[in-house]
């Protein structure tokens, strides 16, 4: 019950076209190993071609049709930054942008990724510069074991896009989707505030 | 004390950068070349007898490397009692038990696998309610243990606490329920076993405790100790989850010793709500009395654990339990007993906070409770009962220095304590005392640092203290960069290698900062003293007039004299006769193991808080808003403070889960809500905006430069600190976690009448043969 209220809090971002079409074809889930269903074929099906643009460089892989645009990235592109929390949809740790959207990576299906550019972790960093969020983070002790935290600045980033001067009661809400167990949070909220006050401060440098 | 340069700053973690920029490598991001995927088949039954095995067409499917069952491998049991096997294979005592294990070369290979295995159980009565599996017909969970108790009694007594209660003027009694929770580290669980050609296991593992990994795996897999090495890559999160070494672990090294091949076994997220441990749930009858003025006269104390099907290293949480009971407050008469009970409900294990959380959950709801009947403050009631600095505690603990006056000061005066009150609304606050130098819950208590430092002034740290996020790392590089005038980013720590790092115990009881900080400035002082006397040849002076700060040695009379750290290392190596610098400590704290009466002074010193909470309970729906939250802690001394707040906000908010929304909900054995959809941990709307920190610095003689340990005190007054709340706004008292809508709701409707039931609850005195 509260987790559909999270859910719906979360800014409708797991609505989007891929995550429905995942959800359908029942891919995002891993088969259970406490309660055992029968075993899919899928990992038998032929694979497919696709291409992807992920920070930028081009890349060719051969996918097999259950196969999530998050296992492409840690397994076959060697992305690791992307967390897997859950597989599911619900932790936001997988959390990348897929033509400038955020999306779980875990929800996506590698083929429907097919043609699209996706930016990680890995490629939030400008010439070996942070990217604001990122030092925010860093600075205002946002991070602790550190496992939430590429999906929680791909988040934000999309979230101050969205909104440059967010409240911290937006910060939070826009946040929802993304859960972390170490901090309780406070310093996320904080670091986010900070980055967008030195992106509006960059913009207007740029701007003048 | 002041004129520190970098203690009590903040400065970010270490480990930030790699972590903000995904270049961190966690287990689930490690691979090996040839590596194999493991996957486990588990118990669908509670309890059941093992018929047969059929492993054929499994072995069949192609990429299978690796089958195991138990009547294919010879292997040890974990556990602290030894009561756990690896591979069940006469029975299956609760549904996450281990029955097969694959190996294959892929993931969906292994999977598909395990599902080809067929078993036959035959299933056996269960029970899963901890004061039915004590009943004399209950079934049996395990042969040498026909009443399903634990063979490990816990018991206390000090004065005569009964005949204290029934003197006293105003008793408090009543029987309080904690629940399953869960640890729901963001990273699942994961092992990577490799043996090289020699027959060495190198063990790649999130563990807490990589040394005593070691020895639980030499057990196990009948090998050498020195045939185990454990790597730890970086650690997604443990929170006590990972001080066992898992039944998982010892498959990975067993399906890699039969495979000849490396095989890593990740865990999915449900597997990780299934088959991680939880906290124990407890029932707690609890009875506490006061005189006229309001001084404690005693307390009974009577707890029964869930232990599940087999013992972890969570069954010695009586002991940490106890430490709140017996010793927030001054109290003459104490009597404590906790039995742990054998169910078919997954096994509990240890989880931040050590049982404290439970108890605390009890006892600072009675003191509320008796300071009302008392007709005193609570807050006033609680300071007349605080622990003084310099005393000794019924159970023989030595506190030396204490705020907990300060803190319940700090706390109420923050909180609004005096101030009106809108409808509904209600102030609560609770105290908590936790070992805060170390705890002595294994023979040692010790760790150990090698600190080196290199010509270009670049200081090494080797530890086996384990970093999981707390940022004990960052704290042990701040202490040494102070003592040595560094800078902060001259330090490196590398702990994640038990060939490399001296041995530490593990990381538990909010040891680390105390206890690795205490070796730490013991290894740094080794390498300043052979420093001082190179730095005193180069500039001319005697050693005491030599300051170290800023990567340099200072004159201290002629602040113009000064040679660089490195020079002066560079000056000792490039020479005949030359010299390193490198230094070593073994700190073993000056606390003690427990007698087996519960007694012993189990740490070094003990840390002390306050929280104090303002709520809104909705009385149509029965939810309970948080207003604001005020934690007030006597951390000794600030080392870092980002890193301090941090390590209490994460505990506040696991504490307001704990309190209003978190509950593994298992029913017949079984978890019902195993996905964060269902299991209800708190998201940053969820948690209130104005939540306010303070310190209060007692600087402990015992700790580095004064710290006191701090990591598990926020989550362990916060449930009790909101219990007073809602009691405050509603005027009902909940004694049952979690305190969900539904729960408050049914209460405000029953009025007192709840009240009136718990104390019905507890039949008679609640004396020794009372469970
Ligand atoms: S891993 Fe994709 S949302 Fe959790
Ligand atoms: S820092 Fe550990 S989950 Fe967020």
């Amino acid at each position: 019950m509260s987790g559909e209220a999270r859910r719906s809090a979360d800014g409708g971002r797991r609505t989007g076209r891929k995550t429905g079409a995942a959800r359908r074809a029942g891919s995002g889930r891993r088969p259970s190993t406490v309660d055992r269903r029968p075993p899919t074929p899928a990992d038998r099906a032929p694979a497919w071609q696709i291409t992807l643009s992920v920070n930028g460089d081009p890349y060719r892989v051969s996918v097999r049709p259950n196969r999530t645009l998050l296992d492409v990235l840690r397994e076959e592109l060697g992305l690791t930054g992307t967390k897997r929390g859950c597989d599911q949809g619900e932790c936001g740790a997988c959390t990348v942008h897929l033509d400038g959207r955020t999306v779980n990576a875990c929800l996506v299906l590698a083929i429907d990724a097919d043609g699209s550019e996706v930016t990680t972790i890995e490629g939030l960093a400008r010439r070996g510069e942070l990217h604001p969020l990122q030092r925010a983070f860093v600075e205002e002790g946002a991070i602790q074991c550190g496992y939430c935290t590429p999906g929680m600045i791909l988040q934000a980033a999309a979230l101050l896009r969205q909104n440059p001067s967010p409240t911290s009661a937006q910060i939070r809400t826009g946040m929802a989707g993304n859960l972390c167990r170490c901090t309780g949070y406070a310093k996320i909220v904080k670091a986010i505030g900070k980055a967008a006050e030195v992106m509006k401060g960059q913009r207007k440098g740029r701007a003048s | 004390m002041s004129g520190h340069r970098i203690v009590g700053t903040k400065v970010p973690k270490l480990d930030a950068w790699d972590k903000a920029t995904g270049a961190a490598r966690y287990g689930h991001d490690v691979s090996l070349p040839g590596m194999l995927h493991g996957k486990i088949l588990r118990s669908p039954h509670p309890h059941a007898r093992i018929k047969r095995i059929d492993v054929r067409r499994a072995e069949a499917l192609p990429g299978v490397h690796c089958v195991l069952t138990a009547d294919r491998v010879r292997v040890g049991k974990l556990g602290f009692l030894g009561d756990h096997p690896v591979l069940k294979g006469d029975k299956v005592r609760c549904v996450r038990d281990e029955v097969a294990a694959v190996a294959a070369t892929s993931e969906a290979a292994a999977e598909e696998a395990c599902a080809l295995i067929r078993v036959e159980y035959e299933p056996l009565p269960a029970v899963f309610d901890p004061l039915e599996a004590m009943q004399p017909e209950a079934p049996r969970i395990h042969e040498n243990a026909p009443d399903n108790l634990v063979p490990h009694r816990y018991e206390f007594r000090h004065g005569d606490a009964e005949r204290a209660i029934a003197g006293s003027a105003h008793v408090v009694q009543g029987t309080y329920r904690t629940q399953f929770m869960t640890h729901c580290c963001l990273e699942p669980c994961f092992a990577l076993a490799a043996f090289d050609p020699a027959g060495r296991l190198t063990m790649t593992s999130s563990t807490q405790v990589p040394y005593l990994m070691q020895s639980h795996l030499s057990r196990a897999l009948g090998i050498h100790g020195k045939d185990v090495r454990v790597l730890q890559p970086t650690i997604g999160g443990a929170f006590g989850s990972k001080l066992d070494t898992h039944p998982y672990e010892v498959l990975a090294a067993l399906l890699a010793r039969h495979s000849g091949r490396p095989v890593r076994i990740l865990y999915t997220r449900e597997e990780e709500f299934v088959c991680a441990p939880t906290r124990q749930p407890m029932i707690i009858r609890m009875a506490t009395g006061c005189d006229r003025e309001g001084r404690l006269t005693g307390r009974v104390c009577e707890a029964i654990l869930d232990n599940g099907a087999y013992t972890s290293w969570g069954a010695t949480t009586p002991h940490i339990m106890l430490v709140g009971i017996s010793s927030l407050y001054k109290l003459e008469h104490v009597s404590f007993r906790a039995t742990c009970v054998y169910t078919n409900n997954p096994w509990s294990g240890a989880f931040r906070g050590y049982g404290n959380p439970q108890g605390t959950f009890a006892n600072e709801q009675q003191m509320d409770e008796l300071a009302r009947k008392a007709g005193i403050d609570p807050v006033e009631f609680r300071i007349r009962n605080a622990n003084d600095p310099n005393s000794t505690t019924p159970q023989g603990f030595r506190v030396t220095t204490c705020a907990l006056k300060e803190c319940l000061d700090t706390a109420a005066t923050r909180v609004g304590w005096r101030e009106p009150k809108r409808p509904n609304e209600g102030v609560g606050i609770a105290g908590m005392f936790h070992v805060g130098g170390g705890g002595r819950v294994y023979k040692s208590d010790a760790c150990g640092v090698i600190a080196k430092l290199d010509d270009f002034a670049h200081l090494t740290l080797l530890t086996g203290a384990t970093e999981i996020g707390t940022g004990s790392d960052t704290a042990m590089a701040m202490l040494a960069a102070e003592e040595l005038g560094l800078p902060l980013g001259n330090v490196s720590v590398i702990n994640n290698d038990t060939d490399a790092a001296p041995w530490d115990v593990g990381i538990h009881a909010s040891r680390t900062t105390f206890i690795a900080g205490n070796a730490t400035l013991g290894a740094v002082r080794e390498i300043r003293r052979k420093l001082l006397p190179w730095a005193a040849k180069e500039l001319g002076c005697s050693e005491d007039a030599v300051e170290l700060h800023d990567g340099s040695a200072w004159r201290r009379d002629d602040p113009a004299r000064s040679a660089p750290i490195e020079k002066l290392v560079r000056t000792a190596h490039f020479r005949e006769q030359g010299e390193m610098f490198v230094g070593q400590c073994f700190y073993d704290p000056p606390n003690q193991f427990q007698d087996p009466k519960m007694r012993g002074n189990v740490s070094a010193t003990y840390s002390f808080a306050a929280h104090a909470v303002r709520v809104r309970v909705d009385p149509e729906t029965g939810k309970v808003k948080i207003l604001k939250f005020v934690a007030a802690h006597d951390i000794g001394k600030v080392i870092n403070r980002l890193g301090l707040e941090g390590q209490i906000e994460g505990a506040i908010a696991q504490g307001i889960g704990y309190a209003l929304t978190e509950q593994l909900r298992i029913d017949g054995g079984r978890v019902g809500n195993a996905s964060f959809l269902d299991y209800k941990m708190l998201n940053a709307a969820d948690l209130p905006e104005d939540v306010e920190i303070h310190f209060i610095e007692s600087a402990d003689p015992a700790g580095p430069y004064g710290a006191k340990g701090v990591s598990e005190a926020g989550l362990i007054p916060t449930a009790a600190a909101i219990g007073n709340a809602i009691r405050d706004a509603t005027g009902v008292r909940l004694h049952r976690l979690p305190m969900s809508p539904e729960s408050v709701l049914a209460a405000i409707r029953a009025g007192e009448q709840e009240a009136l039931d718990s104390e019905l609850e507890v039949t008679g005195p609640l004396t020794r043969s009372g469970t």
